[in-house]
């Protein structure tokens, strides 16, 4: 029984921004769902409990004194920049995006 | 041309000290080597020959004029290309990273050059650290120095094998799963992943940041602490970076010669189970043998989460580089898709055309498993997972002061063998991903040769920041082995890496 | 206590906003460049906030400090451990793919801010505050790189920290969105941790808007309101949206779960089109930062170092001084104009508290730019300058009108009252009434002197012009005096 079908790595190619054509996606699907057949494993192990361990440091997060340092220079910025326009970095216009102030849909 | 084949690190600092030979003609020997060696093994995806020579000048001045030149003065060393170098291109082995140049550099590469180390150019990976046999690299795999049909492991394939066959004479790698120990065993030499958290990661481009160990390969045990020596230590620029004082691998690895009365070592069972190639495994047991006329008291352990440590490790380093590789998109450098009508066909057609097929295979792993719903299911089990392996370490370390095991499963592959399917290729990182999870140091080193001439490697596992534990016991097995005066046989093939002069 | 304001008939409106607070630090939350910038695109920039490869934040200090200060200022539970975490979406603005913000476990919960909605009191509870990183800007333009246009993008802001302050939908008016916005501009700016400039954009505040019948307990379809960059666009787009929503459910139709934007120019809200998968942050803990810890002690001076805040100046004000809440809201807007009153207050202690708030507001803020200018040493009349023309005016020395002219003069001049009126031109030329009644005070309270000149003591004309000279602590013209007392005298 698959874990996951090739409409759903479908989903997960557009959620990650990445082009894929049909060949891939057959094959991708064939090969992530051996791969979450084999993490499926861990299902056996009981983890009542037990905290997550997203750090592999015993520490708390370190503070930095609020001093500002030297910006890079313009050119430093943009020195990579594959597509520019003075000084700024040029992307084609979103279609749906919106007039002013919408941006981020973060931070708004 | 000086013949620089034999010496150590330290001895050839000291001797550039004491201006008993110049700093440029050791660069020029290695660049040397480099021409007429690589062609034949892809270590170097750029060689900085003009950099090389101006660091080279500057410690020579130094030198002469009576200042400091560095304790690592004159070394020719080498950089995976993962490390950000400032004004050097760094690319990953991606398409996708092609022509950055970074405006600033990585602390670690920014203190091997104070230092006084002289960067000879930048080594072949697995594309973003994502393999086991540098085979994912968009330049071209890189062959291993006694078997040029097989693979050097990976990710840090360049960086074994350029040590190996003395194209430079010490290098720096990054472990996440195995990737620095992996490769060091399958190209006889050394290598180490420190504790997590003891080299700062700032400038080493992210792969998986809760797992990523930037470190040393070196010929020898000596030549790997002393660069550990300068690359260690805390950075403010790292949140992650431990804060206690690094140092004492040199003396620990010289300590180790006069035996390890008083040490106990632990054998963990789960880590000589059937599918360990048998050369492998005599290899290893005789090892054992040595470690105990070295004095050491062996003991059988048992770390009971072993067989998770894959499937952990497979989720929670997918997930962070689903995270991590979610900013090359073509905005800001790298390559851009051409002729993309919309931001999203921008984003999709740079990436579909820039990452390499594993690198995306690993990306839609991490984006599934992160996904609403299927979170707990996925990543946070594996947290938790991650836990109870980092317990299992803590228990038997109560016990014993260092592990002793096999590094790979088996010696270097043939190249091409195990590209076809995914999970095989992972299962090589089966013995190394647990203390990468539990952050804990772990080095390898050569204990044998299979009848082939293929290296095997000893994988030495030591308590979080007791690296110098871990040192000791290398420095004790070294002494007592000739394994590590041993050459890879070198073929003249003219070489043409990006940036030769 | 809030009260339902109903904006549609037969409809409860519920509102809870979104407040993005930018900090005034002086570096970036997790990098050292500054996140004060000039009109320059990408001119404060380091590695960190344009996400390049191998870099990593760290966190800064002072925007720590900052939030703890809000989130005490709201009364929140400060919590001990917090975790910063990574929110995904692909945007050309946010350099990462990535926002490093908090999720699960917040830096501040609980808390509750208090307002007033025409002199009612208000409050609203808070969900959460929480400190996260800003995103860049997108600029775009008509011309260039696709079919659609292009956008030019701008990371100065990059990494600037914010605040987002999370309410609860207690919200039940667009007058009570907007007064809440108010009140928390005025608060930020009086802890010195935001200058709460809406049109620039350091205070933000989405609205998230539903209806529901009346007495219906359970929550309507919320749409999240957007472009909301003034006190009055957050009224008129709040209350716009509640019609709406009114509208299509009495029109039987359903309300979208949507964003929506303001247009200030058509007054109307606009669905932006969006992706499906928008909302699929795919939140994980941040692996780059340890988890924040913060101890008691620390706290405990953050909590100690707090201004007085507004509500509780506003309480002092209007409770203790008696001054009409309009009077107390005015003086309560920054804290440089409540310590201006104050300062004023304490140097003449005698004058009356609303004489003093009366040439506050009237004569002294319409001659500023902006309250700030009031802290500063160069404010032509300082604090007690005002307060000492104040008490004057007060014994009746001085008319308000003549005071007018004074002030007028102080302010030009930069001179005290006293100087002002010794040079006696303000005196000689106006409000000779003032003068004339000082004198009839005079004259009446030595009725013996005065029988005395009146039967011929003329010497005695000195003595009066001296009372009166002494009664108006000598500023008044003494050849005024002497023709008022004669008038006064005869």
């Amino acid at each position: 029984m698959s874990r996951i079908t090739p409409q759903e790595v479908r989903e997960i190619a557009a959620l990650a921004r990445i082009a894929f054509d049909d060949q891939e996606i057959a094959r991708l699907t064939g090969e992530l769902d051996a791969v979450l057949a084999y993490v499926a494993t861990l299902r056996e192990i009981d983890t009542t409990g037990v905290e997550p361990m997203t750090h592999a440091v015993p520490f708390d997060c370190p503070l930095r004194p609020d001093v500002p340092e030297a910006p890079l220079p313009a050119e430093d910025v943009l020195r990579n920049a594959p597509r520019r326009a003075a000084h700024f970095f040029e992307v084609p216009r979103m279609m749906s995006a919106p007039d002013d102030g919408g941006g981020s849909p973060g931070t708004s | 041309m000086i013949d620089v084949a034999g010496a150590e690190i330290a001895e050839l600092a000291g001797r550039v000290r004491r201006r008993e030979i110049r700093a440029r003609d050791v660069t020029e020997a290695f660049l040397d080597r480099v021409a007429r060696f690589d062609g034949a093994l892809g270590c170097y995806l750029r060689v900085d020959a003009g950099g090389a020579r101006r660091r080279a000048d500057a410690v020579d001045a130094a030198a002469a004029a009576g200042r400091d030149p560095g304790v690592l003065a004159g070394v020719p060393i080498a950089l995976k290309d993962i490390f950000v170098t400032a004004g050097v291109e760094t690319t990953c082995a991606s398409r996708i990273l092609r022509g950055f140049v970074p405006p600033y550099e990585s602390t670690a590469s920014a203190r091997l050059a104070a230092a006084g180390a002289v960067m000879l150019g930048k080594l072949n990976m697995d594309e973003f650290a994502m393999g086991s046999s540098n085979e994912n690299s968009a330049r071209g795999p890189v062959r291993n120095p006694w078997a040029l049909d097989c693979v050097p492991g990976g990710s840090s394939g360049g960086s074994a094998a350029a040590v190996a066959a003395g194209l430079c004479a010490g290098a720096a790698g990054t472990d996440t799963g195995g990737s620095i120990r992996q490769p060091a065993a399958l190209c006889g030499v050394v290598g180490i992943k420190p504790t997590y958290g003891r080299v700062s990661r700032y400038g080493v481009v992210a792969f998986a940041s809760s797992l990523d160990h930037p470190g040393p390969l070196g010929r020898t045990v000596d030549d790997t602490a002393a660069l550990l020596e300068v690359m260690a230590g805390h950075d403010p620029r790292d949140a992650t970076s431990i804060p206690a004082p690094a140092g004492g691998y040199r003396a620990a690895a010289a300590a180790g010669a006069h035996g390890l009365g008083g040490v106990t070592i632990g054998v963990p069972d789960e880590y000589f189970q059937p599918g360990l190639d048998a050369e492998v495994e005599a290899a290893v047991r005789a090892a054992l043998d040595e470690l105990a006329r070295a004095g050491a008291t062996l003991v059988p352990v048992s770390l009971p989460h072993t067989q998770y440590a894959v499937a952990t490790y497979y989720l929670i380093c997918t997930a962070e580089a689903s995270s991590n590789l979610a900013r090359y998109d073509g905005v800001r450098h790298g390559h851009r898709a051409d002729g993309a009508r919309t931001l999203d066909e921008l984003y999709a057609r740079t990436r579909g055309e820039g990452f390499g097929a594993e690198v995306k295979r690993r990306i839609m792993l991490g984006t599934y498993v992160l996904r609403a719903g299927y979170y707990e299911a996925y990543y946070g089990k594996a947290l938790r997972v991650r836990r109870k392996v980092a317990e299992d370490f803590a228990a038997v370390f109560a016990r014993c002061d260092a592990l002793v095991t096999p590094t790979s499963p088996v010696p270097a592959f043939r190249l091409g063998e195990r590209t076809a399917d995914p999970l095989q290729m992972y299962m090589a990182d089966v013995l190394t991903v647990a203390p990468a999870l539990a952050g804990v140091p772990a080095l390898s080193q050569g204990c044998g040769f299979t009848r082939a001439g293929l290296p095997v490697g000893l994988q030495i596992i030591g308590r979080p920041l007791d690296e110098q534990t871990v040192f000791r016991v290398a420095g004790a097995y070294q002494a007592r082995t000739d394994w590590h005066t041993r050459r890879p046989p070198l073929t003249a093939v003219p070489a043409t890496p990006q940036g030769q002069p | 206590m809030t009260a339902p304001a109903p904006d549609g008939a037969g409809y409860d409106t519920v509102v809870g906003l979104e407040v993005h607070v930018q900090l005034t630090t002086h570096s970036k939350i997790f990098s050292g460049s500054s996140p004060a910038f000039g009109s320059q695109p990408n001119a404060s920039i380091d590695p960190v906030c344009l996400g390049l490869p191998g870099t990593l934040p760290v966190l800064n200090r002072a925007a720590v400090e900052a939030a703890v200060r809000l989130g005490l200022a709201a009364g929140c539970r400060i919590n001990r451990r917090s975790r910063f975490a990574r929110k995904h979406y692909f945007y050309p603005d946010l350099p990462k793919g990535f926002q490093i913000s908090q999720y699960e476990e917040p830096l501040c919960e609980g808390g509750v801010i208090p307002f007033r909605v025409r002199g009612d009191a208000r409050s609203v509870r808070l969900v959460r505050i929480h400190l996260e990183e800003d995103a860049g800007k997108s600029l775009h333009v008509s011309a260039g790189a696709g079919p659609a246009g292009a956008s030019h993008v701008d990371y100065n802001r990059a990494g600037v920290p914010l605040c987002e302050i999370v309410s609860e939908p207690d919200l039940r008016s667009a007058d009570e969105a907007a007064e809440l916005m108010r009140a928390i501009r005025t608060l930020v700016r009086a802890l010195s941790v935001c200058d709460g400039n809406m049109e620039e954009g350091s205070l933000r505040c989405d609205a998230n808007v539903s209806v529901r019948s009346r007495g219906v307990a359970t929550l309507g379809t919320k749409t999240e309101l957007k472009n909301l960059n003034s006190f009055k666009n957050v009224r008129d787009a709040v209350a716009y949206e509640a019609r709406r929503q009114a509208a299509r459910l009495d029109r039987g139709l359903r309300v979208a779960q949507e964003t929506r934007l303001w247009d200030p120019a058509r007054g109307v809200t606009a669905a932006m089109r969006s992706k499906e998968d928008a909302h699929d942050y795919r939140y994980f803990p941040e692996p780059d930062l340890p988890p924040l810890a913060l101890d008691d002690t620390w706290i405990q001076a953050v909590r100690a170092a707090l201004p007085e805040l507004p509500e509780a100046r506003f309480a002092r004000y209007t409770t203790v001084l008696s001054l009409p809440a309009e009077d107390a809201d005015v003086l309560t807007a920054d804290s440089e104009t409540a310590a201006y009153f104050d300062a004023a207050l304490s140097s003449a202690p005698a004058a009356s508290p609303k004489r003093i708030a009366n040439w506050v507001i009237n004569e002294v803020l319409p001659r500023v730019d902006h309250a700030g200018r009031l802290a500063s040493d160069d404010v032509p009349v300082p604090a007690a300058a005002l307060g000492e023309l104040v008490a004057l005016i007060d014994s009746g020395a001085l008319s308000g009108k003549l005071g007018k002219d004074v002030f007028g003069r102080m302010w030009s001049d930069q001179r005290s009252a006293r100087e002002v009126i010794a040079s006696g031109v303000a005196v000689e030329l106006s409000d000779v009434g003032a003068v004339e009644q000082v004198c009839r005070r005079v004259v009446a309270s030595h009725p013996d002197e005065a029988a005395r000149f009146r039967a011929g003591e003329q010497k005695l004309r000195g003595f009066f012009v001296g009372a009166v000279m002494k009664e108006t602590g000598g500023k008044a013209n003494p050849k005024v005096v002497s023709e008022i007392l004669s008038r006064v005298l005869a």
